[in-house]
């Protein structure tokens, strides 16, 4: 493990890209083929079942350390990560180990069946050799989660760079559903034509949000907008008469959507689609909610597929009679496309992604604005030459969403963010006024600058009326205004409204306290909400 | 009447009619160290160790202030006031008060582990003890700081081998000064920003053996820079006055840097767990070494620390609120804030 923390450390020590780059090829180049593959695993979200769970581990690392579980439970809350917390909490090894990645991944599957005294004995065993780093990647491997600023593309671009095989065929080949149990490095990564896996989805091509004007696009007549809807993301694909779908996420969903399953025999075998998997019931979108609700349940049961049926809103083809078309321009595959939804019977199954037709970018304003009419988020921009790239590129594709909603509203409790934001006041409760009374009615953590942050730290701090645990009330004086994506109402919160991606978009130093909006105010917003104006 | 009171003012005393590190302005003043949270503008009178003195003195201006020797008593209206060393940084004191038989100690900040600069903290027995809690979580642990010089000396050494410029941010006062005696001196030439060289300065003259150093001016192009180590205040090295330097390796010397978080945040290329003050550790030991049956425990994780010391220490603890702000990442300790404006 000593190579693996290794190369933990120096990835933590650098925010620079190519350093990372650097540093994981080398790692790739001198590791044996198992430990390879097991990287390549877990920087692209596999990991290991999980064998042990958090609680149990809270529970030992507090023992191990001597101190009371609550205490634990504080520090893990300041730090923000729990195999963090616990590396920094045990007392110093006893002695040292020199097995590798591999050897540790196979003694923590190997927890699985033992019964939770022996389970205990086998971890305490391994913290007690390993050093801050190394019990930190053990603890990571054990919950998975392992974000250390090296994204699948990073590592993507370190494996090209350690085995000379372009990025995008790397991208391709380590998709799908593989395990480091069922394959080898050499099959997966190394050979050119790998296992024959009929599943195995294209990579997804992503947006960035348009930040400035659409003129600085170029001209109108090259590109085409469609609305962005609020659903999932979502590749369809029909190969040998069997249909997969995966989401965004790389997740295969296939089970997930019953209303798919009649197109394994609607469409032609070598169909590969890119679209919204989107709740629509009575010719008109749902919400997010909605869909939200059904993925949460286990089952889908008959209820729930009444309650929010799901069609897919395709907007590109990526594989046609069995070819990888996403070199060819966007138009031509647009084409191609309309012309297989027009050939096949799957009309109320998907729906072709409408195209919103403008001249000048002026034009677009006012669809990008009434999106909400439409229950969308907003407008895409695609440029009609582009190929379907891989990940998240700039250039051809944009979404342009609705501004958000806003409110100003009051900060009437502050608590202390973790991780990245341990010694900062960062996570505020925000109400709004009900006559003389102040009514809560969202929490909001991000928006500020650090430096804002500090500010409203050292304000805190010294305006604390009360404490409750780690949340401190303060004297209601600051008003900031809060924007979010939607409004609906809940019968859990006191104002009885809930909002959706609530985030301070500015602090209001110029406004006055009274001014702050009213719970009239938030009710007004949910009617216009539902009503989609 | 408790011997001593956390009032709006600071910490008071009040058959003394004496404030200790007061944070408004206040007639009498016995301060514990020159930090800016401690050691504030505005009183009428200032009473703090010879060592302590000439930094105070430097910061504050001319203010009246009185010196005393580690370990001699002060008695004033029948209080028997003394400093004990308290490790933190140079002349940085415990200040004892004993008053019909009953002892306090207010610690100021601390840290046990000597530095090799500070006089070292020495255990005071007493009733009552006030402590700090700014690292008091078990998950803060100090490595030996031979250790952290160590990967300090070879960041630097590998940033020259690279042709970068090693910046280090830290404390214009106490940080600054042990980096300076802690880091190797034959690996490159020492600079600092002005900030930092007028307090070494002043510190030098009161006889502390430092090495070389040369203030960052205009005059230097950067090539002169090539293989140095740097010296900057927090503010400094996130804002055009880096600009100086062709290819810079930035690192942060603070207890903070143990949470991979706050390292995230700061975005350092480096970070360096060395402080001042005590870590969870030293914290415990500090308490029990003063027999002290009450704690009062400020500024830092202080409802945390003091539910520890109460619940699984048996201690009678409370938390004490006060303005100081121990050590920050995030508020400059500003006592020498005046810009330098050569730099």
């Amino acid at each position: 493990m000593k190579a693996f923390a290794n190369l933990y450390t120096r990835l933590d020590q650098t925010t620079k890209t190519n350093t990372k780059v650097a540093e994981l090829a080398r790692f790739f180049d001198q590791s044996n083929d198992r430990d390879r593959l097991w990287t390549v695993a877990i920087l692209s979200h596999r990991r290991p079942k999980r064998t042990v769970n958090t609680t149990l581990l809270r529970n030992w690392a507090a023992e191990l350390a001597g101190i009371p579980l609550w205490l634990f439970e504080e520090s893990y809350h300041v730090v923000g990560d729990l195999s963090e917390a616990i590396a920094l909490t045990l007392p110093k090894a006893e002695k040292t180990n020199d097995e590798a990645l591999t050897f540790w991944i196979e003694y923590i599957k190997a927890l699985d069946k033992l019964e939770e005294a022996e389970k205990k004995q086998r971890v305490t065993d391994a913290w007690m050799q390993m050093d801050y780093t190394e019990r930190l990647v053990f603890n990571k491997l054990i919950m998975g989660g392992f974000r250390i600023g090296v994204s699948q593309k990073l590592m993507v671009r370190a494996l090209s760079k350690s085995t000379d095989i372009d990025e995008n065929t790397l991208a391709h080949r380590i998709m799908g559903n593989w395990t480091p149990d069922k394959t080898t490095f050499e099959n997966l990564i190394l050979t050119k034509d790998p296992l024959e896996d009929v599943s195995k989805p294209y990579p997804f091509y992503l947006a960035y949000a348009l930040e400035n004007n659409p003129e600085e696009l170029g001209a109108p007549k090259d590109w085409i907008a469609e609305r962005k809807w609020d659903g999932i993301r979502g590749q369809l694909i029909v190969r040998k008469g069997e249909l997969f779908v995966w989401s965004r996420g790389e997740e295969l969903v296939t089970d997930k959507f019953p209303e798919y399953h009649s197109l394994a025999e609607l469409l032609p075998n070598g169909t590969v689609l890119d679209g919204e998997i989107l709740p629509y019931k009575d010719g008109k979108p749902l919400t997010f909610n909605d869909l939200q609700t059904r993925i949460g349940r286990k089952n889908v049961t008959k209820s729930v597929l009444e309650k929010a049926p799901v069609v897919l809103v395709a907007y590109d083809l990526l594989e046609w009679e069995g070819e990888d078309i996403r070199e060819r321009p966007m138009q031509e595959r647009r084409s191609l496309l309309e012309q297989l939804l027009r050939q096949t019977n799957t009309g109320d199954i998907i729906l072709l992604s409408e195209q919103v037709p403008f001249s000048n970018w002026q034009a677009l304003e006012p669809e990008r604005q009434n999106a909400r009419q439409h229950h969308s988020e907003g407008l895409m921009l695609k440029q009609k030459d582009s190929p379907y790239l891989s990940g998240r590129k700039k250039g051809d594709w944009w979404k342009w969403k609705v501004d958000p909603l806003t409110i100003d509203a009051v900060m009437i409790y502050a608590q202390r963010g973790h991780g990245r934001r341990a010694n900062l006041y960062t996570d505020f409760t925000f109400a709004v006024w009900d006559e003389q009374t102040l009514v809560p009615f969202t929490k909001a953590y991000s928006g500020l600058t650090d430096k804002e942050f500090r500010e409203i730290t050292a304000w805190v701090r010294r305006n604390t009326i009360d404490r409750f645990g780690p949340v401190r009330s303060v004297e209601p004086t600051h008003v900031f205004e809060i924007a979010f994506e939607g409004i609906r109402k809940s019968s859990r919160h006191k104002s009885g409204v809930a909002l959706r991606f609530p985030r301070i978009s500015r602090w209001r130093k110029d406004k006055p306290l009274r001014e702050a909006n009213t719970l009239e105010d938030l009710q007004q917003l949910l009617k216009l909400y539902e009503t989609g104006a | 009447m408790p011997l001593l009171e956390f009032t709006n003012k600071g910490i008071y005393c009040p058959p003394a009619d004496v404030y200790i590190d007061p944070w408004r302005p206040v007639n009498r003043a016995l301060i514990t160290h020159g930090h800016a949270d401690h050691s504030r503008w505005g009183h009428q009178h200032y009473l703090c160790t010879e060592t302590a003195a000439p930094v105070i003195r430097y910061r504050l201006g001319h203010v009246n202030l009185s010196t005393t020797k580690f370990g001699e008593p002060t008695t004033i209206n029948g209080v028997k006031f003394s400093f004990h060393p308290a490790g933190h940084i140079v002349g940085s004191a415990q200040i004892r008060v004993e008053h019909k038989g009953e002892v306090w100690v207010a610690s100021g900040d601390y840290k046990i582990v000597p530095d090799g600069l500070s006089e070292p903290f020495e255990p005071v027995r007493c009733h009552t003890f006030i402590t700090e809690s700014t690292f008091g979580l078990p998950v803060y642990r100090w490595k030996p700081q031979h250790t952290v010089f160590e990967e300090i000396n070879d960041w630097w050494r590998q940033n020259q081998a690279q042709g970068k410029v090693s910046v280090l941010a830290v404390y214009a006062l106490g940080k600054a000064q042990r980096l300076l005696h802690g880091v190797d001196d034959s690996i490159g030439p020492i600079f600092t920003h002005g900030a930092i060289e007028k307090t070494t300065q002043v510190m030098r003259k009161q006889g502390l053996k430092l090495p070389p150093t040369q203030r960052i001016t205009q005059q230097y192009k950067s090539k002169d820079f090539e293989g140095a180590l740097v010296l900057a205040t927090p503010s400094a090295t996130g804002s055009n006055w880096m600009r100086r330097f062709k290819s810079a390796s930035v690192g942060i010397a603070s207890g903070w840097m143990s949470l991979r978080g706050t390292r995230r945040r700061r975005a350092a290329d480096r970070g360096f767990i060395l402080s001042d003050h005590a870590d969870w550790n030293e914290l415990n030991e500090a308490i029990r070494a003063t027999g002290a049956e009450r704690v009062a425990v400020t500024h830092g994780y202080t409802n945390l620390f003091a539910r520890w010391l109460r619940e699984e220490c048996g201690l009678d603890a409370w938390e004490a609120d006060t303005e100081y702000e121990g050590e920050s990442l995030d508020a400059e300790d500003s006592g020498d804030s005046e810009n330098d404006k050569d730099a």
